[in-house]
């Protein structure tokens, strides 16, 4: 809210993440603008957990970062723990995957809540409770009042998640980062938590960066997607462009290998693609393409140099990329 | 809450009837007829039955259970044999020594604990982690009673700042009292503590990596804030636990350190009780003495309730 208008709401440039024995993100660069939203998709180990933490400056002992990110006028990279602190929840905060694990079991929800208005606004206690109620309001929480008082326990998954999503946004950040926020949730309340976090961050015209390997997700909630794999984004543009018409190998295997109703079975009928291979292992990237022993069209190219991130809206790293629906007509 | 409590404290009090019946019978069993071990083995036979009929020791074991233990719940321990005592003011007295040495010894270790364990699980992998993780496993290794004597040789024969033993009452002189106790309490202190550094830094390493830490820094604390507002509070479950399990420990403590800086306490008495064959004295106190660990493991029961509202509220 504070930063000069044009400046993206977050510009990441050429993010490393290592431990320095494995590095688990290769160079990754993107940029959201103030209010948009970009999906990050890609397996578990892709990298993509970890880009979030360095972005938030929470990485686990032992791992540091290289490269910018620029926010809010400053380089988040170079921040100090105490610099940074100061910022996360109000400027750019984070929901976790599982709410249970992630929410202080032995404090009362609403003090949670109220906790990071005080912190950040300053307000006493009461008027940041009533805040604090808002927010559960919002967040469409029965009966908030007594709710407050709850312990995470106490209440179900979806309530958890959604007390989750308002602590995040109780300062109104410029950018959220929601990390699989529905993954460990039942399916049918799955939507409920999307529409209400989609609600509230358009309200408060916050960014958005939508972690998640589930597809229809991102279709339904980003404008831009960022496909990731072993460390790097293999893939980037516009939702539609991209999940129409990839370029790369990996997004075609990702967005084939989605259970619709028509292709997916359990009895050797399904019509439903999965890649061949496994995401490689940290510690044994291949040379070259990272997704080169599990691509159809790799070639001794890919198996040697890195193909880099290039194009104009649709930008894919691919030195076959698929061809587009005008260049097969052209050819 | 209030289920809670009442559960815990039916444990409590099953407990306490449980020890009290092994401790009457184990004694009987060890000994066969307690006059018969009062008297010694010169005794005759009408010696021993007029002292069991005295003492109702000739009446059905049930009758003499209910018997102790209706005296014990109402403050009559009974009476010394061999000096005709009455055992509860033998106690009393020495609980002026034992007591504060106990809890203090307790204190002093889970106040150095806490800080020192936290700040090595904050610095695992480094220097000043692994030199306090050596410096609590050296502790661990020393006898409480060889940690006392040195202590004892150092401030109080090298500096002769206190008294390298021996008790002053606190009815004589309080500051004397407190003087004879500062060495027993800093080697039973610091015997705990090393015991206790342990766990504390298990407790708070495990803590640590809880994804409610990071939140807790997602929302805006910096990684101490979150490690010592959010952290701790969770990694006192398992070092409260600990703590109450070291109780017991703690009480063998005490036996040496009274033996090691011969403090008038209630450990050392038992022993010479002991040794004196005063059965009915050794049964009280030592009864006594498992009350109150069990106690303070109801008390522990009971903060742990207070610490953590899943238990509290669980059914």
């Amino acid at each position: 809210m504070t930063s000069s208008s044009g400046a993206p709401a977050i510009e990441v440039r050429d993010l490393v993440v290592t431990n320095g024995e494995v590095t688990a993100v290769r160079g990754v660069s993107f940029s959201i603008p103030q209010g948009g939203r970009m999906g990050l998709v890609g397996e578990s180990g892709s990298g993509k957990s970890m880009t979030a933490l360095a972005l938030m400056g929470l990485l686990p002992m032992g791992w540091s970062t290289r490269g910018e990110v620029l926010h809010d006028g400053v380089d988040l990279a170079k921040l100090s723990d105490k610099a940074l602190s100061s910022r996360r929840g109000r400027t750019l905060s984070m929901v976790f995957q599982d709410p249970l694990s992630s929410l202080n079991p032995v404090r009362r929800v609403g003090d949670q809540i109220s906790w990071v208005i005080r912190h950040h606004t300053g307000v006493d206690k009461r008027t940041a409770e009533h805040q604090a109620i808002a927010m559960m309001t919002q967040m469409t929480l029965p009966r908030p009042e007594s709710l407050m008082r709850a312990y995470p326990h106490e209440i179900s998954g979806g309530q958890r998640q959604r007390i989750m999503i308002a602590m995040a946004l109780a300062c109104y950040p410029q950018l959220i980062i929601a990390d699989e926020p529905t993954t460990a949730l039942d399916v049918t309340v799955q939507k409920q938590v999307l529409r209400l976090l989609n609600a509230a961050v358009s309200e408060r015209g916050s960014a958005l960066l939508m972690i998640t390997h589930d597809l229809p997700i991102i279709a339904a909630m980003c404008d831009t997607v960022a496909v990731m794999y072993a460390g790097r984004i293999v893939e980037m543009g516009p939702v539609r462009q991209v999940f129409r018409h990839p370029r790369h190998h990996y997004t075609r295997g990702l967005l084939d290998s989605q259970p619709t109703m028509d292709n997916f079975a359990l009895d050797g009928t399904s019509r439903l693609v999965s890649i061949p291979g496994m995401v490689p292992p940290l510690h044994a990237l291949p040379d070259g393409c990272g997704f080169n022993p599990r691509c159809p069209a790799a070639s001794d190219r890919c198996r040697t140099i890195m193909p880099e991130l290039t194009g104009d809206t649709l930008k894919s790293a691919c030195w076959h990329p698929i061809a587009r629906v005008d260049e097969v007509a052209a050819q | 809450m209030a289920i809670y409590v009442l559960r815990k404290l039916a444990f409590f009090l099953g407990a306490v009837f449980v020890a009290s019946v092994a401790i009457f019978l184990l004694i009987r069993a060890a000994g066969g007829n307690v006059a018969a071990i009062l008297l010694g083995k010169d005794a005759t036979a009408e010696a021993i039955n007029a002292l069991s009929h005295t003492y109702g020791l000739d009446r059905p074991l049930p009758v003499q259970y209910y018997d102790w233990l209706v005296k014990m719940a109402q403050g009559d321990l009974g009476q010394s044999f061999r000096t005709k005592e009455m055992v509860s003011e033998l106690v009393t007295e020495r609980l002026g020594v034992s007591i504060p040495l106990a809890l203090s010894g307790l204190l002093l270790g889970i106040l150095i604990a806490i800080p020192v364990g936290t700040y090595a699980a904050r610095n695992v992998g480094k220097l000043s982690g692994a030199v306090l993780a050596l410096i609590s496993q050296i502790g661990i290794a020393v006898p409480v009673f060889w940690a006392g004597i040195l202590l004892s040789v150092l401030f109080g024969v090298r500096l002769g700042w206190l008294p390298t033993g021996g008790w002053t009452d606190w009815s004589q002189s309080w500051v004397g009292a407190i003087r004879s106790l500062v060495l027993p309490v800093l080697s039973l202190g610091l015997i705990m503590a090393a015991v206790l550094i342990r766990y504390v830094r298990s407790a708070v390493l495990d803590v640590m990596n809880q994804d409610y830490v990071r939140t807790a820094r997602a929302v805006g604390m910096t990684r101490t804030q979150a490690l010592l507002n959010v952290g701790l509070r969770n990694a006192s479950l398992p070092i409260v636990t600990i703590i109450g399990l070291q109780v017991a420990e703690l009480i063998g403590g005490t036996v040496i350190i009274e033996m090691v800086f011969s403090l008038p306490g209630l450990s050392r008495m038992i022993l010479a009780n002991v040794a004196a064959r005063e059965v009915i004295v050794v049964q009280s106190t030592v009864m006594l003495i498992i009350v109150f660990v069990i106690a303070v493991n109801f008390l522990v029961d009971l903060l742990y309730g207070i610490l953590d509202p899943r238990i509290r509220n669980a059914t």
